[in-house]
């Protein structure tokens, strides 16, 4: 793309904040529907991981006396990775499936394009409802593993709540520029099983990513969600090293303003056409 | 109301819509009329402000869709093809939620939903599922949806495609009054008889151009007889016995069922066609109608 074509993408991906305010109403009905199966997962989801995961497995690895980047204990090493993983799966959730039937089944984008709304508009708002449902279960996940003592520093905690928004909404958009741009709902299995469960388990949220080969850490070190889990590890840890979390935050901020970009141009293709 | 010159749009290689030219009057009710894949629904995304043209000028209430996208639809009701209700909410949210895009107040728009859904035949259904509405009243639905911002300009394409005689009666009811009450209505259709019921001028479409273009009278008397003399052999033999009476009719058709004669007088020519003896199986004499017209434009019939 010439890099006039690429300003202009841009900037029609600005919304109009008020147009963004009348979704509303319309959000509002979707949680209303959703709701209690989701807060019953956010707050069941969280437990499991943590005693099967923190607890009973962290007993055998605490046992090894491993190097763990840090953490005191298996457990408060894993916890926060888990944080920041759960809010990636939460947001693929939120934008798969939901925008291929906004698209497809329901075509209810097609309705809302009738109206006064402008994709940049409607995108904004996706996103917003993605980043309140982020905010959400991770306020859940966080206050579930409170009481297992695995935070040093509550500053950190309500700093890294943001933090874990903020690793949803990389994730958000980018995902919804590709449910916008596939046909067929077969092809959220692939990315799923190629790049969610991979990232899941070989971002650093189980293990230092130093356990990795060379080369294989430098790609886990290109990867949102490493950025994601170590950020927010420094910051519940109190080991904050100011170099690195504005690398990781920086890169986390230029992912989410890139994927949301796509994210307008692509459904715009989709719809305007 | 709109107003297009020149207007096409192209999907890569293929060109939908090839240039065409129209004058959308306020208060008048519009219609493209044409087969599948005549260019309609591309004409009427295009006049709906969300999908921008190839080429060419739109003019929509005078403003530019590339440049007034938002002011164009907030004025706009579009009735879509396809259905685009929210089956997970009932009938009256579903107006309600709609309304909420247009920066209508909460009560307001409650209020326009009550009188929308008197006006559709709804009211019984107002906390009833949208799944479990007919075909027909889920188009009303989509109308009355369509109609919660008091449109100045209303679109409708193919309003009555797939509804049975009687939802298409109730539904171009609605719409009369709607025209009644000043509210201009732009619609596709590939039925002959829904333009030439609703429409006081139309184009006929096909292949991306406009063919023909006035009100059906007009469209009629310019492109066909007054009546039509339709004649029915048995299965291959219409072709065969057309030479026979050939030079009875100014224009004769022949189609796979019938053979069609245009003359002013149906019943003299079928009169001439049994002094020579031949006796089809069935005969109609009947009023010529926009079906003759596009036959006679594009060399094919409208419901293939």
């Amino acid at each position: 793309m010439a890099p006039a074509a690429v300003l202009s993408t841009v900037t029609s991906a600005v919304p109009s904040w008020e147009m963004v305010a009348r979704q509303r109403v319309y959000w509002a009905t979707v949680y209303r529907r959703t709701w209690k199966g989701s807060v019953f997962t956010s707050f069941v989801l969280p437990l499991f991981y943590v005693v099967a995961m923190g607890v009973l497995l962290g007993r055998f690895v605490d046992a090894g006396g491993g190097s763990l980047d840090g953490a005191p204990s298996y457990l408060s090493f894993v916890a926060p990775g888990l944080v920041a993983s759960y809010s990636m799966q939460v947001a693929m959730g939120e934008t798969t499936w939901p925008v291929m039937g906004m698209i497809k089944w329901s075509r209810t984008y097609y309705a809302m394009t009738a109206s006064p709304l402008a994709v940049a508009d409607i995108v904004a708002g996706q996103l917003l409802y993605v980043m309140f449902r982020t905010a959400s279960t991770g306020a859940v996940f966080l206050l579930v593993m409170s009481p297992f003592g695995v935070f040093d520093s509550w500053v950190g905690v309500l700093l890294a709540w943001p933090v874990t928004v903020l690793v949803g909404l990389s994730f958000a958009g980018v995902f919804t520029a590709y449910a916008a741009s596939v046909n067929s709902d077969t092809a959220f299995l692939v990315v799923y099983r190629l790049l969610v469960v991979p990232l899941f388990l070989f971002s650093g949220a189980f293990f230092p990513i130093g356990n990795l080969s060379a080369p294989l850490q430098w790609v886990a070190r290109a990867t949102p969600l490493w950025h994601g889990v170590d950020l927010v590890r420094m910051l519940v840890l109190d080991d904050v090293q100011v170099g690195a979390a504005l690398v990781h935050l920086g890169y986390l901020v230029l992912l989410s303003l890139v994927g949301w970009v796509l994210a307008v141009w692509r459904l715009g293709k989709r719809l305007e056409v | 109301m709109v107003w297009a010159r020149g207007l096409r749009k192209s999907y890569g290689d293929l060109e939908a819509v090839r240039g065409i030219d129209l004058d959308v009057r306020p208060g008048e009710a519009f219609g493209f009329l044409g087969p599948n894949g005549a260019g309609k629904s591309s004409t009427m995304r295009m006049i709906a402000a969300v999908s921008p043209p190839s080429a060419g000028e739109l003019m929509i209430l005078s403003m530019d869709p590339t440049t007034h996208g938002p002011q164009i639809r907030a004025r706009l009701g579009v009735c879509p093809q396809d259905d685009t209700l929210d089956n997970e909410l009932n009938v009256r949210d579903n107006l309600m939620v709609y309304g909420s895009y247009f920066g209508m107040r909460k009560a307001e728009v409650a209020a326009r939903a009550d009188e929308l859904l008197d006006f559709v035949q709804l009211r019984d259904k107002a906390k009833g599922k949208v799944e479990d509405l007919s075909g027909g009243m889920k188009r009303r639905l989509t109308i009355a949806r369509s109609l919660i911002n008091d449109p100045d300009l209303m679109l409708l394409d193919e309003p009555t495609t797939g509804l049975d005689p009687q939802a298409r009666h109730l539904l171009w009811d609605r719409l009369f009054r709607l025209k009644a009450r000043g509210v201009t209505l732009v619609l596709t259709t590939h039925y002959m008889d829904e333009a030439e019921q609703l429409c006081d001028r139309l184009v006929v479409m096909d292949g991306g151009e406009i063919v023909a273009a006035g009100s059906p009278l007009e469209l009629i008397r310019a492109h066909s007889t007054r009546e039509v003399a339709e004649l029915r052999f048995g299965v291959g033999d219409n072709e065969q016995n057309a030479e026979l009476v050939a030079d009875l009719a100014p224009r004769v058709e022949v189609l796979p069922d019938r053979l069609l004669l245009y003359t002013d007088d149906g019943e003299a020519t079928l009169a001439q066609v049994h002094e020579r003896g031949l006796a089809p199986m069935a005969v109609l004499v009947r009023r010529s109608t926009l079906e003759d017209v596009f036959l006679r434009l594009t060399g094919r019939t409208l419901v293939e």
